[in-house]
Order: structure tokens, then C-alpha cells, then sequence
């Protein structure tokens, strides 16, 4: 469309205005705080009033057969609506659940059924679907149903899967699901070759995400369309529909997945369908009624996922100055009962652990085994606490050894910042090369050591010790592959109002993005923040979508926006500058306004911008008029719509990089444990982060900070304990300790920010880094306070007792720095 | 077997309010799906987490340990009656969107029901009074810091009507 005299808007006497300030960068407080603070949130469990709703008979057993199911008491309960088996699925409901990602490795891969069909394989792997008018009918129901079970010894523990005295699926010899081996040179033979070698067992236990709110899902049939819209507390809507389109045999077009509000994900909610995703949509078509379930407490515990469990075994060979010449590492893994979620956790446990170092030759081997537990998925972090822990307890025992500073032996293994795009020769956790794209490591350790003041704390440590307090320090470095692919969409569309309408598809958690992405679109276009209305894990509005997790969301959907956002941009500036007669590169955009940079006089509103892109026939409103046939002066030689062109001033981009981006960080902590009731007190905790460009840095530290309480969870206080039947003991929040504010330290932040060459932003993720070396440094600030070997983490003050008695019994060697021992490097090997 | 219901009513964020519930009805769900007040969520349903915290005659009150029958007669107040009635926030509302002290927001109607009590007895808290105050509520994505933050913040905006920001806590 040609308009050759400019509408009104332009005639009018533009004052100049001052460019706005850059609104990615700025720590603008959230658009979405605003109805969550005034209690105006719609969360999963806030919809569907009027819906039935379901609750599940769950397996009380760890393994078993199910020999009979008795429904006929639970027919008098009031309001009961139905109630289904297995007997009940049609169709590819009955069939097992998906192997989400499938891996040549994953030679055992094994999902359950939406209801068992036959075996149980943990405690809560649910059984019976009771559907009612409301969850206490629903719940009296279940009371009602009696389920027969033949008990089968389950299997729990990794050395127990390993030993496959038992079988946790009888198809699958030595409770193997999947076997990886990676290596680069010739490990063993490095190891053996070294001038120093160690040995070193380490054992890391469960936790899980523990978001504030449940699963969830609602889903409302429309029959007379033929249609289905699920609501569900996901961390990846696109997913949820493709499955459940697929699992109930419907068109994809005639399913949508809406995300509502979600309160917390962490990772658990990236997997999908769970039994009840697929079941409540199900329901809810055959009985042409809205179905909701809401999980509750302790069915999160026992039915959802878990994660972090590993035995590791390292053997590393190193030189006089603590540099690894070989490094050989056996991971047994826990997965759980079964691999929805593939071998994702172990995967990026053995190409993180590598961290900002250079091994020298290095081999990786793990076993992913099955056991008769909850099964095991990606939690925050996902696989590289586990590897960290095995890197820096590494690390620190190399130090020790040798007498050595601990953080001159991690510097005299980084990778240097001019090795940069550096190259491990392995595949990551995406199946694309492990290759660093940016990062200044020494920078990041030197800052670290500032922040808590490393070289000072052995004099600190002495005193203390001198008033018989102990304390001790402990640092831990990681790099996170962020933002991996395939791809996110970004569409943006500004509307005849001026205000700009943006939606992708991956969903949120908490992370803000509704700000961050506005912030971006801002700056793109140059509107306001505030003219910027963000959509995220509609499907409605973005069909093409993967998921939030892998501290993806900005990296992958910020960039895709950002580049809609100049398609926009783009578009605009050709129309307005057909309008005003001016070329597009001599206009310029600011608050909306598009203009003239020599005569911000000349100008039109992008509302009228977006008036002007969509010819019409039927005016709507006065202003629409100018699009109309007989509005402005049309160039008859023209289509309305050039060839090539679209109507509307919108535009949608996909973002898919060829590799993840590395973030990078190091935390360091001082904790003090108590000589008499070894209570473990955190005194500091420090952390240094680059995750590149901030886009909005009271996001980015607040998500670092939740990162640490998480890891202060998992070092010091969570763990799921299961007794030898396979029964978790602590299923509740009053047995399963996460840190209260009392708990939790204050994080002292610095940043780095070293722009990323992978994308447009020049940004990595940051979702997940605050939790990732926690364990690892409490480990060694612990170990630093007492003066012998940690190698097993959780560590609650009770465990820390029981150590002390063994090491004043003999039964754990002290650490050489404090039996005295003689610095052991050799002098020779010392010279560079 | 039929349960007896109860008539009963509420006073809640000042509105009388009625419902017909059994009596095993827990005011947590009679707030949420008989009332419409979803603002109360539902995170532990045994007592420990505090989001369904609201205030009963304005004392923080775990209403998923409560049944609703037992609240006849009380005065109650939700995250949805914080507010002034012209719709402004409450202090602590705007001191928890200043300080970041929310990310999901599933936990933060029982931290701001907690604190707006709070601080009409401990108008000046210090820090370490701060973090004691919300130390029966849990978060799993703030890390507290910046609640500690907002609860320090929401008082000088209660006391002064100021502007100026508060400082960044001191390692303990």
C-alpha cells in the first residue's frame, strides 16, 4: 500500500523529545507483580469453579503386582462421578507414557502407563482415577476403592540397583536403563602415567524441586467444536499438547494448552504428559464436563519427580602445581523407576563436571539404574551440582595433597580466556558439541577471591581457633551450558491503539518474564515499557515452542522477540516512511513515535502506522478510515497488498542457535560449625556471575539468590529418605527440610559480564547458576573447618557429629594441611 | 451417607459473607471455591508453608488448619483486602514490588498477610526482628533476601511516607 499524502498525525507540531533511557539494563520492577501482590494471580487451582475434580488410589507399595481393584464401595459415596483402571484406557491411552528423548545410550529406556496396568514400580505411581462433584468426594471415594497387592522386594539405593540381586523391570538386566561412555585422549593411561594420582568416592543424595505450588491440570471439552483446552501448571505448554493431542487422537489444531499463573517449577514440570495431563483432558471429553486436578503435598513427594542422586568414583593424575594430566570418572546414577525424561541428568552431570577447566585427557563413564523409587528429572541445576561436587572435591583434594593453595591449584587449571571458543571434544546434554563460546575465567576466580577475601582467611581461620570457634571457607567454580536449542518463536504485533502485543511460547515460572521481554521489545521499537503486553505458554498465541528449562527462556525467546521485534520495527519504518514521504533510514522510533531524525516535526504514531499496514475495506473507528479504499491517495498501479507483503504491522522469528552458551560463575563460602553440637552455621556467602548482559539485574540477582537457598537446601539440610521397603519417611513439609529465612544467608553478588557471541542479545542464561556449586563449596568449607575429608553431601549436623567421632577414632585420616603434613610437591616439578 | 451442612457467615476483607458448607469444610477452600477469594493459596495443606495465611480479627491465622465453621463471628482478612478500598496497595505491596520480594507470587499472599500484622505491632524492626518476623513462611524462589528487604522497606513507608530505598542487609 502506497499512501503519497501524509495523514494528519504527520501535520502536527512534534516537540522533540529526549531519547528514552534504555530500558534492558534498567532493574524496572515487574509487570507481573502487580496482580500477584493484590492477590489477582490466576493459578491452576484458581480455575474451573464448577469443575469435577479428581483424586487418585496410589500405590502403596515400592514394587508389586496388582492382583484385584474393588470399586463397589466407593458407588454410594455422594458425589461420585466415575471412577477408571487401566481396564478403562482405549486406544494409545493404554500404551506406556512417551520416552520424551530418546538417546543411543538409553538402551533400557522404560516409561509407566497413565494407571498401572499390572506392576507398581514406587510408592505413589498412581493406580485408580476417581473423578467427583468436588475433592473430599472424590477423596471419600478413594478410601472406599480396596486395591490388592501381591508385594514384590523393591529395589532402593544405588548399590543395591547395581548389584541387581532383584530387578526393578524384569526385562532390563542389572537395572541398567542406559550406559554412556565419553573420553578424549587416553584417560586411564594419563592417570597412570601422572606424577601424582588419587582416588576419590563421593556420594551425593536425593532432593527435588519442591515448587510452592503442585502439578495441575484443568481441561474444558468444547463438543459442539470438537475442541479441548487444557490448563496445566507446565513448564513446556507446546509439549503438553502435542501429547496430549496425540495420546487422545486428536488434530493438533483442536487442542490448546494454556499455562496459567505457575507457582514454581524448577524443572519438575518440564515433564510431560504426566498420567493425570493425559487423563484429565480424557475425562473431561467422555464426560463432556471441565475436570480438574490439583496435586496436593504429598502427592508431589511420592508422584512427581526427584533428583541429584549419584555415586561417583574419580581418579585423577596431576602434576606438582595441581594440573590434571588425566581425570577418570565412574558415575552410577539413580534414575528412579523410570526414564520419561531420559538420560538428561547424568548426561549433563559428565560434560558440566569439566567446569572452567582443562583436564587434560579425560573419560567419562556412567550407568543409569532403575530403582523402586520416584523417578528421576531435571531440578535446577540438572545434573551439574553432581558433576561440580565431583570436579571441586577433586580439586580441593589435589590441593591438599600437594600442600597447596586451593585456589591457585583451580587457577592453574582454567581454561584462559583467550582459548576462547574452547573445544572439549565431547557432546553435550543437545547432542551438539561441547564447545565454550565466552567466558574470562581467572577474571571470575580473581573476583571471587576478592569478594570474600580468600588470601585473608588463614589468618581469620587461626584466630578463630585460637577463641575455639571453628570456621572454615570454601569455594567452588562452575560453567553452565545455557540457552540450549532447538529453537524459540518471538511474535510481536503492534495494534491501531499504538500498544505492542508480544507472545512466545515457552511458559514462566516466576522468572519475570513478562518484564524482561517488555524491556527488550522497548528498546527494539522505542515504546514504553508499559505499552508492551507480553503472552507467554499460550499456545493460542505461539503454537511453535519447546520449553522453560535449561536457563533458556531469555537466551532463546528474548532473542527470538528481539528479532520480531526489528522485523516490526522494519515494517514500520518502511510504511510510515512511505507516509511521510521521508526514506526509513533517515527515521527513527521514539515512545512510540515514529519520526524524522532531521525534523522530529515530520512524524506519525505507530498506532496510526499499524492503522495504515492492513488495507481495509470497513472502516471500524475514525482513525481506520485512512486504510480504506477510498482513504489517502492510493497508488492505483499497486496492489493493496504488495507482492511479498503481509497485511498488519506485526512480524514472527524464531531463534535457533547452533549450541548452547556457556554461563560461568564461582561461589565461595565461610561457614562456622559448632565444636560441640556440630550446628553449621553459613557466616558468608559469596558469589560471582557471568551470565553476559543483565537485561534486567534485579531479576538476575534475585533468581541468584533463590539459586542459593535452593543449594543451601540441598548441601545442608533436603534429602528424600527412603527406608529398605521403598517407603519415603518425609513427605511432608514438616520432615523434608527447606531453608526459612533462618536459614538462608545473605548472597553478596558481584557480576561479570562478558557478551555472548551466540546471539543478538549477547546474553546467557541465569536461571539456574545459583544453585549449581553450592554443594560443592559447602563441601570444602566444611571440610576446611574440621580438618578431615567430606566425600558425602547432604550434611546435617548429626552426620557431621558422627564423622568427628569416627575421625577422633581413626577411622578417617585427617587432611594433610592438618596433620602437618610436609607440602609434598616436589620441587623440580613445581618449575612451569 | 449425606453430611450436614452448616449456614454460615463470614466477615471477610469487611464484606458479610455467606456460605452453606459441611462441617469438615477447611476455611482455605471455602475462601478459594466457595467465596471466589483465590488470592489464599494452598501449599503444604498441613500447617508448615504459611501461603494460606490470612488474618483472623488481625492475627495471622493458617486457614488450611482451620474449619470454616470455626470462623463464624471472626473477622477475616485476605491478600485481597490489603489494599485500600480506592485500590492502592498496601504498604507492603508496594514494598514487595520495589524489593523484588516475590517471583512466583504463589507464597506471597501469606508473606504479606504475615508482615502487614507484623509491622502494626513492630512498626520499626530491625533486620535480624525482620527476617525473624517472616521466619514461619516458606519461599522457594526469593531466598527471603529481598522479603527481609521489603519488610524493612514497607515500615519506612509506614512510618515516613519516604521514598529513600533501604540499604542492602549485611551478611549475618
Amino acid at each position: 500500500m502506497t499512501i503519497t499524502e501524509a495523514p494528519p498525525a504527520a501535520r502536527k507540531k512534534a516537540a522533540p523529545e529526549p531519547p528514552a533511557p534504555r530500558a534492558v539494563g534498567s532493574p524496572l520492577p515487574r509487570k507481573e507483580d502487580l496482580r500477584l501482590v493484590m492477590g489477582e494471580g490466576r493459578f491452576l487451582d484458581d480455575l474451573g469453579r464448577d469443575a469435577y475434580e479428581a483424586a487418585f488410589i496410589r500405590s502403596p507399595h515400592a514394587r508389586a503386582r496388582v492382583l484385584a481393584i474393588d470399586i463397589g464401595p466407593a458407588l454410594g459415596v455422594e458425589g461420585l462421578i466415575a471412577v477408571y483402571t487401566y481396564q478403562d484406557l482405549p486406544g494409545r491411552l493404554a500404551e506406556p507414557l512417551p520416552m520424551l528423548i530418546p538417546h543411543p545410550g538409553l538402551t533400557h529406556g522404560r516409561t509407566g502407563y497413565p494407571l498401572a496396568k499390572e506392576y507398581v514400580n514406587h510408592v505413589g505411581e498412581a493406580v485408580v482415577m476417581v473423578v467427583a462433584r468436588d475433592r473430599y468426594a472424590a477423596e471419600d471415594a478413594c478410601e472406599k476403592i480396596t486395591v490388592e497387592y501381591e508385594p514384590l522386594p523393591p529395589v532402593v539405593g544405588i548399590e543395591n540397583a547395581f548389584r541387581a540381586d532383584e530387578l526393578v523391570h524384569p526385562d532390563v538386566p542389572g537395572n541398567v536403563a542406559g550406559h554412556v561412555v565419553q573420553e578424549t585422549g587416553d584417560a586411564r593411561a594419563a592417570v597412570a602415567a601422572a606424577p601424582y594420582s588419587l582416588e576419590l568416592h563421593l556420594d551425593i543424595e536425593r532432593s527435588a524441586c519442591m515448587p510452592m505450588e503442585g502439578r495441575g491440570v484443568f481441561a474444558r471439552w468444547d463438543v459442539a467444536d470438537g475442541s479441548l483446552r487444557i490448563y496445566s501448571s507446565t513448564q513446556t505448554s507446546s509439549g503438553v499438547r502435542a501429547a496430549v493431542a496425540a495420546k487422545l487422537e486428536l488434530p493438533l489444531l483442536k487442542v490448546e494448552c494454556v499455562t496459567p499463573d505457575v507457582g514454581g517449577g524448577f524443572g519438575v514440570k518440564i515433564v510431560h504428559p504426566w498420567p493425570e495431563e493425559v487423563l484429565v483432558p480424557w475425562v473431561a471429553r467422555l464426560l463432556d464436563h471441565e475436570v480438574k486436578w490439583t496435586e496436593d503435598r504429598r502427592e508431589h513427594f511420592i508422584s512427581s519427580a526427584h533428583e541429584r542422586g549419584q555415586l561417583q568414583t574419580v581418579r585423577v593424575g596431576f602434576d606438582g602445581r595441581g594440573r590434571i594430566l588425566g581425570l577418570d570418572v565412574d558415575i552410577l546414577h539413580d534414575n528412579g523407576a523410570y526414564t520419561q525424561y531420559g538420560l538428561i541428568v547424568p548426561l549433563i552431570t559428565s560434560t558440566q563436571l569439566l567446569g572452567p577447566y582443562k583436564p587434560g585427557a579425560y573419560r567419562v563413564e556412567f550407568r543409569s539404574l532403575y530403582t523402586n523409587t520416584v523417578m528421576v528429572t531435571p531440578y535446577r541445576g540438572a545434573g551439574r551440582p553432581q558433576g561440580v561436587y565431583a570436579m571441586e572435591r577433586t580439586m580441593d583434594s589435589i590441593a591438599d595433597h600437594l600442600g597447596l593453595d586451593r585456589a591457585d591449584v583451580r587457577e592453574a587449571n582454567l581454561i584462559r580466556p583467550e582459548e576462547m571458543p574452547y573445544d572439549h571434544g565431547l557432546l553435550f546434554q543437545d547432542g551438539r558439541p561441547l564447545v565454550y563460546d565466552s567466558g574470562d575465567f581467572p577474571a571470575s576466580l580473581d573476583k571471587i577471591k576478592k569478594l570474600v577475601g580468600w588470601d585473608e582467611f588463614a589468618a581469620y581461620r587461626e584466630q578463630a581457633r585460637a577463641e575455639g570457634r571453628r570456621v572454615g571457607i570454601g569455594l567452588a567454580a562452575y560453567v553452565e551450558g545455557t540457552g540450549v536449542g532447538p529453537y524459540e518463536g518471538g511474535h510481536v504485533q503492534i495494534e491501531t491503539s499504538g500498544k505492542v502485543y508480544v507472545a512466545t511460547g515457552l511458559t514462566s515460572q516466576g522468572q519475570g518474564h513478562e518484564t524482561v521481554f517488555a524491556q527488550v521489545v522497548a528498546d527494539e521499537l522505542g515504546v514504553a515499557v508499559e505499552d508492551v503486553t507480553v503472552t507467554t505458554g499460550d499456545t493460542r498465541r505461539m503454537g511453535y515452542a519447546v520449553g522453560t528449562f535449561a536457563s533458556r527462556a531469555a537466551v532463546m525467546s528474548g532473542n527470538a522477540i528481539a528479532l520480531a521485534a526489528r522485523g516490526v520495527r522494519d515494517k514500520a519504518l518502511r510504511i510510515a516512511g512511505e507516509a511521510l514521504g521521508v526514506a526509513p533510514r533517515k527515521l527513527e522510533i521514539v515512545q512510540g513515535v515514529v519520526r524524522s531524525r532531521d525534523d522530529p516535526a515530520v512524524s506519525i504514531p505507530l498506532g496510526t502506522v499499524a492503522v495504515l499496514s492492513n488495507p481495509l475495506r470497513y472502516a471500524f473507528d475514525e482513525a481506520s478510515k485512512a486504510a480504506t479504499q477510498f482513504g489517502g491517495t492510493p497508488d492505483h498501479s499497486r496492489p493493496p497488498v504488495a507482492e511479498g507483503d503481509e497485511p498488519g504491522l506485526e512480524a514472527r522469528e524464531f531463534f535457533s542457535p547452533p549450541r548452547a552458551t556457556y554461563a560461568n560463575g564461582v561461589h565461595a563460602v565461610i561457614v562456622e560449625t559448632d565444636p560441640e553440637t556440630a550446628e553449621i552455621t553459613v557466616l558468608r556467602y559469596c558469589v560471582v556471575h557471568d551470565c553476559g548482559h543483565l537485561l534486567n539485574p534485579m531479576i538476575v540477582e534475585g533468581q541468584v539468590h533463590g539459586g542459593v537457598a535452593q543449594a543451601v537446601g540441598g548441601a545442608l539440610y533436603e534429602r528424600m529418605h527412603y527406608d529398605e521397603s521403598g517407603q519415603l519417611l518425609n513427605a511432608s513439609f514438616m520432615d523434608f527440610l527447606m531453608p526459612y529465612a533462618s536459614e538462608t544467608p545473605v548472597v553478596e553478588i558481584d557480576h561479570l559480564e562478558t557478551a555472548s557471541p551466540m546471539n543478538p542479545l549477547g546474553i546467557k542464561g541465569a536461571g539456574e547458576a545459583g544453585v549449581i556449586p553450592g554443594t560443592a563449596a559447602f563441601a570444602s568449607a566444611i571440610e576446611d573447618a574440621e580438618g578431615f575429608p567430606i566425600t558425602k553431601m547432604p550434611i546435617q549436623p548429626c552426620e557431621l557429629f558422627r564423622l568427628r567421632q569416627r575421625f577422633e577414632a581413626g577411622e578417617i585420616p585427617p587432611l594433610r594441611r592438618r596433620a602437618g603434613a610436609p607440602n609434598n610437591v616436589d620441587e623440580e616439578l613445581c618449575q612451569p | 451417607m449425606t453430611e450436614q451442612m452448616h449456614e454460615i457467615e463470614l466477615r471477610v476483607n469487611g464484606v458479610l459473607r455467606t456460605a452453606t458448607v459441611p462441617s469438615r469444610r477447611l476455611l482455605s477452600d471455602c475462601l478459594r471455591h466457595d467465596l471466589g477469594l483465590t488470592g489464599t493459596h494452598v501449599g503444604c495443606e498441613h500447617g508448615v508453608c504459611g501461603a494460606c495465611t490470612v488474618q483472623i480479627d488481625g492475627r495471622p491465622m493458617r486457614s488450611c488448619l482451620m474449619f470454616a465453621v470455626s470462623a463464624r463471628g471472626h473477622e477475616i482478612t485476605t491478600v485481597e483486602g490489603l489494599a485500600d478500598p480506592d485500590g492502592s496497595m498496601h504498604a507492603v505491596q508496594q514494598a514487595f514490588r520495589e524489593c523484588h520480594g516475590l517471583q512466583c507470587g504463589f507464597c506471597t499472599p501469606g508473606f504479606l498477610t504475615v508482615i502487614a500484622a507484623y509491622l502494626r505491632d513492630h512498626p520499626d524492626p530491625t533486620e535480624a526482628e525482620a527476617r525473624e518476623a517472616i521466619g514461619g513462611n516458606l519461599c522457594r524462589c526469593t531466598g527471603y533476601q529481598n522479603i527481609v528487604k521489603a519488610v524493612l522497606r514497607a515500615a519506612r513507608i509506614l512510618n515516613e511516607g519516604t521514598d529513600a530505598p533501604v540499604a542492602e542487609e549485611a551478611p549475618r
